[in-house]
């Protein structure tokens, strides 16, 4: 059948309206979406809230003379005791700590009067993050007067009950006597309120009680999968001196046990180098009354810079650089002492700047012979050289000597640089700050795909995504549970994944799109199409109008 | 042209305030405590006498220096940024921590009449081309997505670690830019352009992932104080070399090498610069005074709003300096093992040392003396194929089969 002209324009105008509604504009939404992957949002938003349980596991012993047999029979097994604590008003942190009584009433370790503590007697071995406290009697020998706790290498520590306990007194009021001193214990040799709060520095600018807190964070090098040490000798006058240290040896020997006792930690490489003609750039006075130069604290702050110019770095990775620096000072300018703030001496002449490195001058003047021939052959002694920097290589890694609390006597840590419960201490505080870290990466990217809604987000990126928050939720249990290596190993794996996510080179919001450009685009393609479909439409409604006013 | 931009400049401004707004108060609550937290923090720190440690709370320095665009004409913005490069490295910051990006080759450009120099002040008197100047990102390298992925640190695994910004909560950071710029926006290399929405977004995703501690910017552009409006990050100060509506105008030309060498507020900010040393205690006060309107004819703003120190006590080597903070060793561990020794060398005199020769690669006497080789014939190859067989198809097609009888 034919229809009229204006009935085929009409069903025209019409079909192409529905073309372009129904087929057209389904069509351009889908081909213009950006693909965005899955994100665990919700996951993500329940982490954010960072309430963190920390469980230290303490074993008490307590020895001959401490408790009567009838108490030590209703000794309870085991007793926890919580305590919580706010920081910054969004997080909360739970200090849970388990108490395992158990009466062992072994004396005969106790018996010398040496200082040597039964962990040297191969007891069993506490595993990480446990700590073993024995309670011996206030009249024992094996502490000095003025000292009521010792702490051991390993994971041991020596309390002494305090006088008030000497008559025989019931049982609770021992406990409640021992409850806060082993506490305090634990906060010198596990965790305290200051270190957890130093260790969420990045979420929280807190405001401590003491300097040495600030100076404390500020020093130690952030958590880092990786560092690199590189060790340097400088020497500006070879003329006069022809050095040799043994470096590969020395490292060997001193420095790679420590390094491997802290592999959970993190990996270390290590390098070395010898650097000639490099100057120090300060100049040294001469000081009379000690006919030898000195530098004085104020002039060391630039020493560094003119010799950091001159230092290479490993160009392959990015993880932080610890720079140790060995000065043998030229022959006009020797003996070179370095002198403290009130111009006292520094026995180890060397100083180290926050989380660059350290600085050593080795005097070499000593070994010239009665008539030197220049160049003199000088060995380094390394083994000085090496416990200096070990110092100064513990200082700079986190690992606290923070004045202990007055009482305590701390044993100075062994060979490898690192006592046990210093490890234990290193391994708390990074944890916590594995995990705030990577929560806070985790909640900044989640809060920043939401708001900029042009980013593609690939696949690989939702995947590291769910890995990271799958180790968090791993890490946190760990933690809560009381395993102190895993807890650290899945943190480590979840900074990983979410510092992976989050550096992500596709993640660039490169080109910022204002709506009004986005106008600008579609205007000049759609309009031309849009307006005879909508005049035509226009006047079919008119003329329906029309028609039924008729 | 230049007022369409501005219109549009208008309409997103109202269409995207409400997205800047909510991104604000989303912060507040944290910036707000944390404001708290400091000021205590800084009024304690007031009462002690505890010296520099803890007056500015930085361990290093960096500096991202970017010269934006390319002609010889621009020679000045090169200089701007050499200039700049020069103070702060002879202040302390080393090549490592300098991230430099220039947009064109000055130096060995083909209309430098003095090659390798690029000088600062008329008369030739200054070349801020030294030896030792290390260029990270050149030529056309220097890009705005280039720009963002070194502040956000979104950098491929393969980019060496000169070419990475790699600051972390202890950082200061110096950026300059200097260019070619209008209201809101900064233009790179005559192509594209960045636009103050998105600097302030990279700093803010620098702020999310700590990467600096505190952050001195400062853009000696056209209208340079438009690219800091939308700054809403804390601890950043900005200072501009003129405001919106105004053209930073350039010093003076050098009739010898024929283009202006320097802008006028990076002239007068380098001989201020020249003047500070190591140990000098200048403050923000004073940078704050460079260039008056009476020299700069512009007028320099800057803005310190989100700063949350005072600028009277932030010293000037802060931000371009490299000051480090040194703490004296004060104890030492006593080792008492022997060195093991190291077993992989066989023992002592046997080590065989391989014999090196010098692999001539460049063999000179050759190269001069060297006579004509002979030469194998090869058939031709495609392109004189191709031009033959077309000169023959027209031939032919010209004048027919039946013609070449003719010819031959």
């Amino acid at each position: 059948m034919f229809l009229s002209e204006r009935r085929r324009g009409q069903l025209a105008a019409l079909s192409i309206a529905a073309v372009v509604i129904i087929v057209g504009v389904p069509l351009w939404w889908r081909t213009t979406e950006t693909y965005r992957a899955w994100l665990p949002v919700s996951q993500i938003k329940e982490l954010a809230k960072l309430q963190l349980q920390l469980s230290a596991d303490v074993e008490v012993v307590f020895a001959r003379g401490t408790v009567t047999p009838e108490q030590q029979k209703k000794v309870p097994l085991t007793q926890t005791q919580e305590e919580e604590r706010a920081i910054d008003g969004d997080l909360i942190i739970l200090f849970l700590i388990l108490l395992i009584r158990n009466t062992k009433l072994e004396s005969k370790f106790f018996s010398c009067h040496v200082l040597f503590l039964p962990e040297d007697t191969a007891l069993s071995e506490s595993p990480c993050g446990s700590l073993v406290v024995y309670v011996i009697p206030e009249s024992s020998s094996l502490l000095p007067e003025d000292v009521n706790v010792y702490i051991g290498q390993r994971r041991t520590a020596l309390l002494r009950i305090g006088p008030q306990m000497r008559v025989g007194k019931t049982l609770e009021q021992l406990l409640a006597h021992l409850e806060p001193r082993i506490k305090q214990v634990l906060q010198v040799m596990s965790f305290s309120h200051n270190d957890i709060t130093a260790a969420l520095s990045d979420r929280v600018r807190f405001s401590p009680d003491n300097k040495e807190s600030i100076a404390d964070s500020m020093r130690a090098f952030k958590s880092s999968p990786g560092y690199e040490i590189t060790f340097s000798l400088l020497n500006p006058d070879p003329k006069s001196h022809r050095l040799h240290w043994d470096i590969e040896g020395a490292v060997q020997t001193y420095i790679q046990p420590l390094l491997t006792k802290l592999s959970p930690v993190a990996n270390f490489s290590i390098d070395s180098q010898t650097l000639y003609y490099t100057m120090l750039g300060v100049n040294p006075r001469f000081d009379t009354s000690r006919s030898a130069y000195t530098l004085n604290a104020d002039s060391l702050a630039h020493v560094i810079n003119p010799v950091e110019a001159r230092l290479g770095s490993n160009a392959a990775s990015s993880n932080p650089v610890l720079n140790f620096l060995l000065y043998v000072p030229d022959a006009q300018h020797s003996p070179l002492y370095i002198q403290g703030r009130k111009k006292q001496e520094v026995p180890s002449n060397a100083f180290h700047s926050p989380r660059w490195g350290g600085i050593m001058v080795y005097n070499v003047n000593g070994f010239y012979g009665s008539e030197p021939e220049f160049p003199v052959d000088i060995n380094i002694d390394m083994a000085k050289v090496m416990g200096v920097f070990l110092a100064q290589l513990r200082l700079l890694l986190g690992v606290q000597s923070s004045t202990p609390p007055p009482g305590f006597l701390v044993a100075r840590c062994g060979s490898t640089g690192l006592a046990d419960w210093e490890l234990d201490r290193l391994m708390w505080s990074r944890s916590v700050e594995n995990v705030a870290t990577a929560t806070t990466t985790i909640t900044s990217l989640a809060q920043l795909l939401d708001q900029i809604g042009n980013i593609v987000i690939n696949d690989n990126i939702a995947q590291q995504v769910s890995s990271a928050v799958t180790s968090l939720q791993l890490a946190v249990a760990e933690l809560e549970a009381g395993n102190l290596g895993f807890a650290l190993q899945y943190s480590k794996e979840a900074i990983l994944a979410s510092e992976k996510a989050f550096f992500d080179p596709s993640l660039l919001h490169l080109l910022y799109f204002p709506d009004d450009q986005k106008f600008a685009i579609y205007i000049p393609l759609f309009l031309p199409m849009c307006v005879p479909i909508l005049l035509s439409l226009l006047k079919i409604v008119s003329e329906a109008r029309q028609r039924l006013e008729c | 042209q230049e007022f369409s931009c501005q219109i549009w400049g208008i309409f997103f401004l109202k269409k995207t305030f409400k997205g800047n707004l909510r991104n604000y108060w989303n912060f507040l609550p944290e910036g707000f405590i944390n404001t708290q937290l400091f000021t205590r923090f800084l009024s304690r720190i007031s009462q002690d006498s505890a010296g520099q440690f803890f007056s500015s709370g930085h361990t290093n320095n960096w500096a991202v220096l970017v010269c934006t665009s390319r002609f010889w004409f621009n020679y000045r913005h090169v200089a701007n940024t050499l200039s700049v490069y020069r103070s702060v490295k002879r202040l302390g910051i080393p090549d490592s921590h300098i991230v430099l990006m220039l947009a064109d080759d000055m130096a060995c450009n083909h209309r430098n009449p003095k090659p390798a120099t690029v000088f600062s002040h008329k008369n030739m008197e200054l070349n801020v081309y030294g030896d030792d100047v290390e260029v990270d990102y050149r030529g056309y390298e220097v890009t705005v997505e280039n720009f963002l992925r070194v502040l956000t640190g979104r950098l491929p695994p393969s980019t060496p670690r000169s070419k990475r910004l790699l600051s972390d909560d202890r950082s200061n950071i110096l950026i300059y830019l200097t260019g070619h710029g209008g209201n809101g926006f900064l233009k790179f290399q005559d192509s594209e352009e960045i636009s103050n929405v998105e600097l302030a977004d990279a700093f803010e995703q620098m702020w999310q992932k700590r990467r600096y501690n505190e952050l001195l910017f400062i853009i000696d552009t056209c209208q340079g104080a438009s690219m800091y409006e939308r700054f809403y990050s804390p601890n950043l100060m900005a200072l501009a070399s003129s405001q919106v509506g105004e053209d930073s105008l350039s010093h003076q030309p050098d009739l010898a090498i024929g283009v202006h060498l320097m802008d006028r507020y990076t002239f007068y900010l380098l001989e201020f610069l020249e003047d500070i040393h190591p140990a000098s205690k200048a403050n923000m006060n004073d940078l704050f005074k460079v260039c008056p309107k009476s020299q700069c004819v512009s007028t320099p703003g800057h803005r310190t709003d989100l700063f949350l120190r005072d600028p009277g006590s932030v010293l000037i080597t802060d931000f371009f300096g490299s000051v480090r903070k040194v703490e004296i060793t004060t104890e030492a561990i006593d080792l008492t093992d022997p060195i093991k020794e190291v077993e992989e060398r066989p023992a002592n005199g046997d080590v065989h040392k391989e014999m090196h020769s010098y692999v001539d690669q460049l063999p000179v006497s050759e190269i001069i003396h060297q006579k004509p080789k002979q030469k194998d014939w090869h058939p031709p190859d495609g392109f004189i194929l191709g031009l033959w067989t077309l000169i023959l198809l027209v031939f032919f097609q010209t004048y027919g089969v039946k013609h070449l009888r003719h010819i031959f």
